[in-house]
């Protein structure tokens, strides 16, 4: 463009325009400069331990090395009467599928709104955890730089993610004098867990099994163990976790050792195990196996306890077992984050879901381990009531839960079932090295 | 120098100021940060240090390069499936499309309006051992014979069981992906004069000369850019794998992701996204060096 074609732009504009722009050599020394002087200073990523010794604010630190135990007690104590009356709001975070539902609207949950009526708080109720991992993934950089999380009370599976919540000190020490129903309710497997020791941070939300689902009418056998599932007359109709709790855990349990006290020589045997059966695996589920094993895809898979009550209450005829060398036992826990802006909210329905008639409420929807033994007995009641009245199906139907050993485990189950193995950091990965590459081939 | 001269001469620097800004914070930033990350050690619990650790990329190399592997392949033939089917339909819709050509480029991109993953869901619904397709091939007794030439090509792997499969795969990134191929071409053909073609046949060139010649040349760009748009996304896919594949289905996105949120190995992780970048740059230059046009390139940034 010549400067008669353009008298009203003044020479040195053109010129900015026209004078060499930098060299791509230049550009690069340029690029490479502050490439350099930014990576110097993005030279660590801190870590996630909780200091030894100090106190957070307001809260009372757990891992704390240099506090007694006496002075961590007084600590929550001093925390907790600070709060005298609840806020009348709750935010409670769960996992699809496990609160009970009006048969008409998906969004109204009866035993939310009767909690309410009851305490005068409002919950806000999200289902937006769908695995432990990524909602652990959400939440621990907020955490971490201590902010809150928008919840006061959300739902976790005993296993890696609860202890990294509480080892991290994530987690607000419940008010122990706030917990009566508790005390009064709760089933022996959920009071004074291995991986909470005396319910510092937890009380169960629910409880089930992973053992093994199967469609009677295309396996065409009994399923009874593990090994069943290395039969090449299987082949792609199998099943598998994707996760790295459930199936190493199980992998252990198939190889005849119990995945809580197993070694690291034990993990490579069951490694070995699922190596030697993955050519007949169908696939790794990470979401919706039920989906696939109920529309035929597999016919034999790794399952919860639970979905397979929920399916075949929907028309599906499987069938789920605790194989005979065992499975496993996990339990969904309800834990108030750090920097909740209503803690004492969520303590208080944290003890109010222990109340019998709540209990069998939520469990009337939920088919998983209730917490609370005494819901047996208003299942009882209510099928007693439903005969009296001349309801056949409802006495049925109320039997049928109070029976159900998805819902109240027998003792014969209760001694195969085994806790997830508590890993330590390095451990850990050391785990995940062996088998992940197994699920990700 | 008056102020006025000094104005006008920092003028077009002011102006590419802000594009400069963008690009340093939403890309240098984050590619520098990934790229130190990669080279630390370390654990969550404990942090991560700067230790200039390379050993993280020969371990992820050694560990991952199957998977990286599988995905360019994937990346490859997925792309040139989808070239084949794609450029045909950019052609037809851009020189006979006629008056129907904005409701026939308005039904390509109609599958956007439903989410990415569901559509996804939905083949897998449709795939499955009772599903429809199944049904329909088996009723017509040609499903033993397509599952003969399937296993030849490594495509599937028991007979009835489409879901799983490389295919699968590969079908659910070309059903994913072809919108992207389809357009830059038909962009390219559309600007192809129709007065172009008029000289060619004045010049004795035949219809397939012409096309040869004069066409398919001026639509290299557009060519250029839907490879580049199917290809990379294609290779770094991960949902596609996760749904309608199977045991040996694992792509490098997967991984990546797992590295990430589950194991919280954040230098892998990083390791393994510059592993992944490099092939593909690298990819892409030596492409873009054969192709060899500057015209090319403005047409891919257009």
């Amino acid at each position: 463009m010549s400067e008669e074609m353009r008298p009203d732009l003044s020479p040195d504009l053109l010129r900015g325009l026209t004078q060499p722009r930098l060299s791509r050599r230049r550009m690069m020394q340029m690029g490479g400069l502050s490439a350099l002087g930014l990576a110097l200073s993005a030279c660590s990523i801190k870590g996630t331990q909780p200091n030894a010794g100090s106190g957070t604010g307001t809260a009372a630190t757990t891992g704390g090395g240099g506090d007694s135990m006496w002075g961590q007690q007084r600590a929550i104590e001093k925390f907790w009467t600070g709060y005298t009356k609840a806020d009348g709001q709750l935010n409670f975070a769960n996992w699809p599928l496990y609160m009970d539902v009006d048969p008409d609207d998906d969004s109204v949950h009866p035993s939310l709104d009767e909690f309410t009526k009851k305490s005068g708080i409002k919950v806000k109720y999200d289902e937006v955890i769908d695995e432990d991992d990524t909602y652990y993934a959400k939440i621990a950089p907020l955490l971490k730089a201590g902010r809150s999380t928008g919840y006061d009370l959300m739902v976790i599976t005993n296993g890696i993610e609860l202890d990294a919540l509480i080892t991290r000190d994530y987690l607000l020490p419940l008010d122990q004098t706030r917990m009566p129903n508790f005390y009064a309710q709760a089933s022996d497997l959920v009071k004074d867990p291995s991986y909470d020791r005396g319910n510092v941070f937890t009380m169960a939300w629910q409880s089930g099994i992973t053992g093994i689902a199967y469609n009677p009418k295309k396996v065409g056998k009994k399923i009874t163990s593990w090994q069943d599932l290395l039969d090449p007359a299987l082949k792609g109709k199998i099943g598998m976790f994707a996760d790295n709790q459930d199936l190493p855990g199980c992998a252990l349990c198939a190889v005849g050792v119990n995945p809580e006290t197993s070694t690291p020589a034990d993990w490579q045997k069951a490694a070995d195990w699922l190596i030697k059966q993955q050519p007949l695996v169908r696939k790794y589920y990470s979401q919706d196996y039920i989906g696939d094993l109920k529309a035929g895809n597999t016919w034999v898979s790794m399952a919860w306890s639970g979905d397979v009550f929920q399916a075949n209450a929907s028309g599906a005829e499987l069938e789920f077992i605790v194989p005979k060398e065992g499975a496993l036992i996990w339990t969904d826990n309800m834990c108030i984050p750090r920097y909740a802006d209503h803690p004492l909210d969520a303590m208080t329905y944290m003890d109010y879901v222990y109340q019998p008639e709540v209990a069998a409420t939520l469990d009337d929807y939920i088919n998983y381990f209730t917490p609370v033994p005494a819901a047996r007995d208003i299942y009882l009641q209510e099928a007693a009531d439903a005969k009296k009245s001349g309801d056949k199906e409802g006495e049925d139907y109320y039997n049928g839960l109070a029976n159900s050993p998805l819902i109240f485990p027998t003792a014969q189950d209760l001694t195969l079932l085994h806790r997830y193995r508590v890993l330590t950091q390095d451990e850990l990965t050391q785990w995940n090295a062996l088998f992940q590459p197994i699920v990700q081939a | 120098m008056s102020a006025r001269s000094i104005r006008n001469k920092l003028a077009p620097y002011a102006l590419v100021f802000p594009g400069w800004v963008w690009l340093m914070i939403f890309f240098v930033v984050p590619i520098v940060a990934m790229l130190s990350v990669s080279t630390m050690t370390g654990n969550d619990l404990e942090g991560f240090k700067q230790t200039w650790h390379l050993g993280t990329y020969a371990d992820a190399w050694n560990q991952f390069h199957d998977r990286i592997i599988r995905s360019l392949i994937y990346g490859i033939v997925a792309t040139a499936i989808c070239l084949l089917i794609g450029y045909p339909v950019a052609y037809w819709i851009a020189f006979r499309g006629g008056k129907y050509k904005s409701s026939l480029l308005f039904l390509l991109l109609l599958p956007f309006f439903v989410s990415f993953v569901i559509r996804t869901l939905s083949w897998q619904f449709m795939l499955g051992d009772s599903g429809l397709i199944h049904g329909a091939l088996h009723g017509i007794h040609v499903e033993h014979g397509l599952f003969t030439v399937l296993r030849a090509l490594n495509l599937a792997d028991t007979d009835g069981q489409y879901t799983q499969t490389n295919m699968a795969v590969i079908g659910g990134l070309v059903y994913n992906f072809l919108p992207f191929a389809i357009l830059p071409i038909y962009v390219s053909l559309e600007r192809v004069q129709p007065v172009l073609l008029e000289a060619s046949a004045d010049l004795y060139a035949s219809k397939t000369l012409a096309f040869l010649k004069v066409v398919f040349p001026l639509s290299i760009p557009g060519l250029f850019a839907s490879v580049l748009l199917t290809f990379v996304p294609v290779a770094s896919d991960y949902v596609d794998a996760q749904i309608l594949g199977g045991t040996h289905q694992t792509m490098i996105g997967t991984v990546i992701d797992t590295q990430y949120i589950t194991d919280l190995q954040y230098p892998t992780a990083a390791a393994l996204s510059f592993i992944l970048m490099a092939i593909l740059l690298i990819g892409v230059f030596v492409y873009a060096r054969v192709l060899g046009t500057e015209d090319a390139l403005e047409m891919a940034a257009a």
